[in-house]
């Protein structure tokens, strides 16, 4: 006969054990929102945190290492690297809030409304979706700044329209589903208004899959603003902007002076892949639990 | 329970509905006597859930009429004050209580949401009615300060019960409303109905698979198989003395003191 | 089943914890419980009850990350010692599963053909001319008319009810010696129910197959099974012969479940409700998981939990077991019916 297996009524007494489920199940997502939090913070504190000037031009210190005086070094005309990369996490973070803020908002309004009306409604919207869809967001950018001429202001209306389908395909499938739940059909059926219904009702429960997609577009709306800016589209000399400054150290990769880029593309790495994984811990949190 | 000249609560004739050539109802009709109480009894496929939804007004029949006391009703693209106009007609208590309620929504607010949306009382009076409907579906204030998530099955079942009860309608039709309950909890919502409908005179149409509950809820019984009503009458004689052979086999199939399972005709 | 002889299946304080948010839970508290060779037990309990984790231990089919106290015994045999080959054995020949539902066990893309006979061909070589064959005979025997024809169907092409007769041809083409049936015919319509049930019955007629029913069915579970194990809050609260159900329960649970049922030939006689919800294993307190709902509760109901002792022709794990033939002490949940 084999004897009773021990079986200890609960696991992760040990504060090493708390330590490691926290990590299992938390840690990720919470390193990824404090990486974003902090650049947030760098961007809104810049005057405060720069050392210099991010446009002082210092002649007797041109494309310098890291020096005390220059933590990360200083550029080919001698401005701090770390000055500009703190003050130009404002353009290179407004910019893609912006977009994702209007993707979001009226990628939802098409969503929730064509999941609502259906009919005709919904397949036209549906249709200009998986049009807008066809295009790379960089692609339609680039058209807008040849017909508009180059300028921020341009890549954020075209990359708005490029990410709504981002948003809206997937709230309006799960709009979909929602308004079949009976208990969709049990408030018309009780006489509340369809708009009623919509933004008291299915709104709230949709709003959890709106901000974990809006949080991972983030991220690759970043990325597009700085290679729109990157190829000279976008932010222009001499306003530090992410995309524009691994443009403008590109020279010194060879003269083997990589800082400008290297710093600033290093940037650009760590927050969109922070954006991407704080999406996906807030979706296991936000949807996974859901009922 | 209901008197012979009284005008019915509702009145469902010809209906028929069509998904392309497959016919799910066909040539159904029902009468419902202000607080009475009938059961549609049938199989998966049988069109007893398509013929709820039909009086409900959440599908449109393909032909034929559905009148609450003698007005028919709109469609479910109606304009909104009429559709609202015809909540105190019929309301519906759903299968699913997982998915019957507003999940991000208190169970106290999604019924003075509904409160609020038919009368006029408003603060204290309001909150006055909800506390007493959920009372009467049998809920303790703290759970009606909790969220759908923190009940049970059958706690979120009385709470789209007292939903349904509190704009007072004609006919709640209740569809598979006890199906996904535990046995033990099953009788409570069975008994809850019933006290439910002795306290008003909203008429019962109750949509079920199950034979052996209708007994406890319904005086009339209508069995359907195939889209179609093939048997009716009151439910004790129905059940005791079925005319339709169809209507044998569901009593027979029925597990019991000692049954035994018997192969019908083979697949 | 006093029989000196080792049973077919043996539950020895079964105990299964599960991780819940780090911390692991009780799902089943304790079950001691035997199926003789050939013989059929009904396990029957309500949602949270842990039936199903009881059924599942025996395939070693637990979610990730379950712990399991005391031994299950196949034959004999360890199941939670076994090595990756015997448990092989054991899921191929010797035990057998049904699930509740059909659509979720089969893969939609092959035909009911490559699903039944994969198995005889790939581990047991045989030839697929003589699996056809042997798949063929099967469905006839499960009451599948056009064999022939459904063998080459996918099985978006069947019905639920056929369905779930193609799993038990599939659970019967490895010769086991035991049927696990977890609620088999839940989801299927009552008449569809009534000749899934007898198909299974004769099958287990015919080869002295032993089976283990899970359902939530205490007069389903009668009529199929020789003997009643009711599960509650993880623990099997009594266990009995099946025809003795209805006159020697002794346990109010027991007694409360039968009078909560209706049934259609019952005429007048009032359904009883049990006041509060069903508690899964982990809520259970130290006492009686069922106190807080039971009539016939006492202070020592909520303190000791207890332990299942004979009572008459059965085993009930009850402090205050109610008498053979006496009515339920349930004044407080009698309400007649009324007819109009």
């Amino acid at each position: 006969m084999s004897a009773y297996q021990s079986v200890p009524a609960a696991g992760g007494r040990l504060p090493l054990g708390r330590v490691r489920a926290l990590a299992r199940g938390q840690g990720v997502p919470i390193a990824a929102g404090t990486v974003v939090a902090l650049v947030v913070l760098a961007a809104v504190f810049a005057p405060l945190l720069a050392p210099y000037d991010p446009n002082a031009v210092d002649p007797l210190a041109v494309s310098q290492g890291s020096s005390a005086a220059h933590w990360l070094g200083t550029d080919d005309t001698g401005r701090d690297i770390l000055s500009r990369l703190l003050y130009g996490a404002r353009p290179s973070l407004l910019a893609p809030a912006l977009i994702t803020l209007t993707a979001g908002l009226a990628g939802t309004a098409l969503a929730v409304s064509a999941a609502w009306l259906g009919g005709w409604y919904d397949r036209v919207v549906s249709a200009f979706l998986d049009l807008v869809f066809g295009f790379p967001g960089l692609v339609l950018a680039v058209v807008g700044a040849a017909v508009f001429g180059a300028g921020l202001d341009i890549a954020v209306i075209t990359l708005s329209l490029a990410y709504l389908p981002y948003i809206a395909r997937v709230v309006r499938s799960a709009a979909l589903r929602e308004r079949a739940l009976p208990y969709v059909s049990a408030l018309g059926l009780l006489g509340l208004s369809g708009r009623r219904i919509c933004l008291r009702h299915l709104l709230p429960n949709l709003l959890p899959l709106v901000l974990v997609q809006a949080t991972t577009s983030f991220g690759y709306t970043m990325l597009d603003v700085a290679a729109f800016s990157f190829i000279g589209l976008g932010t222009q000399p001499p306003t530090a902007e992410w995309g524009l400054m691994v443009a403008n150290g590109a020279p010194g990769i060879i003269a083997g002076q990589p800082e400008q880029s290297l710093y600033a593309g290093l940037v650009i790495v760590v927050f969109v892949i922070a954006c991407n994984l704080l999406g996906s811990g807030l979706s296991r949190r936000l949807l996974g639990e859901d009922r | 329970m209901a008197d012979a000249g009284a005008p019915a609560a509702l009145e469902a004739a010809g209906l028929r509905k069509t998904y392309g050539d497959f016919v799910a109802v066909e040539d159904v009709g029902l009468s419902l006597a202000p607080g009475a109480s009938l059961a549609l009894v049938g199989e998966s496929g049988s069109g007893k859930t398509t013929t709820a939804r039909m009086i409900a007004g959440l599908e449109a029949p393909t032909a034929g009429t559905v009148r609450f006391d003698g007005r028919v009703l709109p469609g479910r693209r109606a304009r909104t004050a009429v559709r609202g106009s015809f909540a105190g007609d019929v309301q519906m208590v759903f299968q699913d209580p997982y998915a019957s309620l507003d999940r991000h929504q208190r169970v106290a607010d999604s019924i003075s949401e509904v409160l609020a949306h038919h009368t006029d009382l408003r603060g204290s009076a309001l909150a006055r009615r909800t506390a007493e409907l959920l009372d009467q579906v049998g809920l303790t204030a703290g759970q009606a300060r909790s969220l759908p998530r923190a009940l049970s099955g059958g706690q979120r079942q009385r709470v789209a019960i007292a939903r349904a009860v509190a704009v007072r309608p004609r006919v709640l039709v209740l569809d598979e409303a006890v199906a996904a309950l535990d046995v033990s909890v099953q009788a409570q919502i069975v008994t809850l109905l019933r006290e439910l409908r002795e306290q008003s005179d909203t008429a019962y149409l109750f949509i079920t698979h199950d034979l052996g509950i209708v007994q406890h809820i319904c005086e009339d019984i209508a069995v359907m198989h195939r889209g179609r009503i093939i048997e009716r009458g009151r439910t004790l004689s129905v059940l005791e003395r079925p005319g339709a052979a169809y209507t044998r086999k569901l009593i027979d199939s029925v597990p019991r003191r000692g049954w035994t399972p018997k192969r019908g005709a083979t697949a | 089943m006093n029989h000196m002889e080792t049973p077919l299946l043996a539950f020895e304080g079964l105990h299964i914890t599960l991780p819940v948010r780090g911390e692991h839970r009780a799902v089943v508290h304790r079950v001691d419980l035997t199926v003789p060779a050939g013989g059929a037990v009904g396990l029957v309990g309500e949602s949270g009850s842990g039936k199903s984790l009881t059924a599942r231990s025996v395939l070693r089919l637990l979610p990730p990350g379950a712990r399991v106290g005391g031994d299950v015994r196949f034959d004999g045999a360890s199941v939670t010692a076994m090595d990756a080959a015997s448990l092989r054995a054991l899921r191929g020949s010797g035990a057998a599963m049904i699930f509740q539902d059909p659509r979720a066990h089969i893969n939609p893309l092959r035909t009911i053909g490559d699903f039944l006979t994969e198995g005889l061909v790939t581990t047991r070589g045989q030839r697929q001319g003589a699996a056809t064959a042997r798949a063929t005979d099967l469905l006839r025997e499960v009451g599948i008319a056009d064999a022939p024809r459904r063998l080459r169907q996918r099985p978006a092409e069947l019905s639920g009810g056929l369905l779930q007769r193609v799993m038990i041809a599939a659970a019967l083409i490895g010769e086991p010696r035991l049927l696990l049936a977890d609620e088999p015919t839940t989801a299927l319509d009552v008449t569809t129910q009534a000749e899934v049930m007898a198909v299974i019955d004769e099958a287990r007629e015919q080869r002295g197959l032993a089976m283990l029913f899970i359902t939530h069915d205490l007069a389903l579970a009668a009529a199929v099974c020789d003997s009643i194990a009711v599960m509650y809050a993880g623990s099997v609260v009594e266990q009995l012969p099946a025809a003795r159900l209805h006159d020697a329960s002794c346990h109010p649970y027991t007694r409360a479940l039968l009078a909560a049922r209706p049934d259609p030939g019952t005429g007048a006689r009032p359904l009883r409700a049990i006041e509060g919800r069903p508690l899964s294993a982990s809520e259970a307190g130290p006492g009686c998981a069922f106190a807080p709902r039971c009539p016939a509760a006492r202070d020592l109901c909520t303190t000791d939990r207890p332990l299942p002792e004979r009572t008459g022709d059965g085993r009930t794990a009850c402090h205050f077991p109610l008498l053979a033939g006496a009515d339920d002490a349930a004044p407080g949940t009698e309400r007649t019916v009324r007819h109009g």
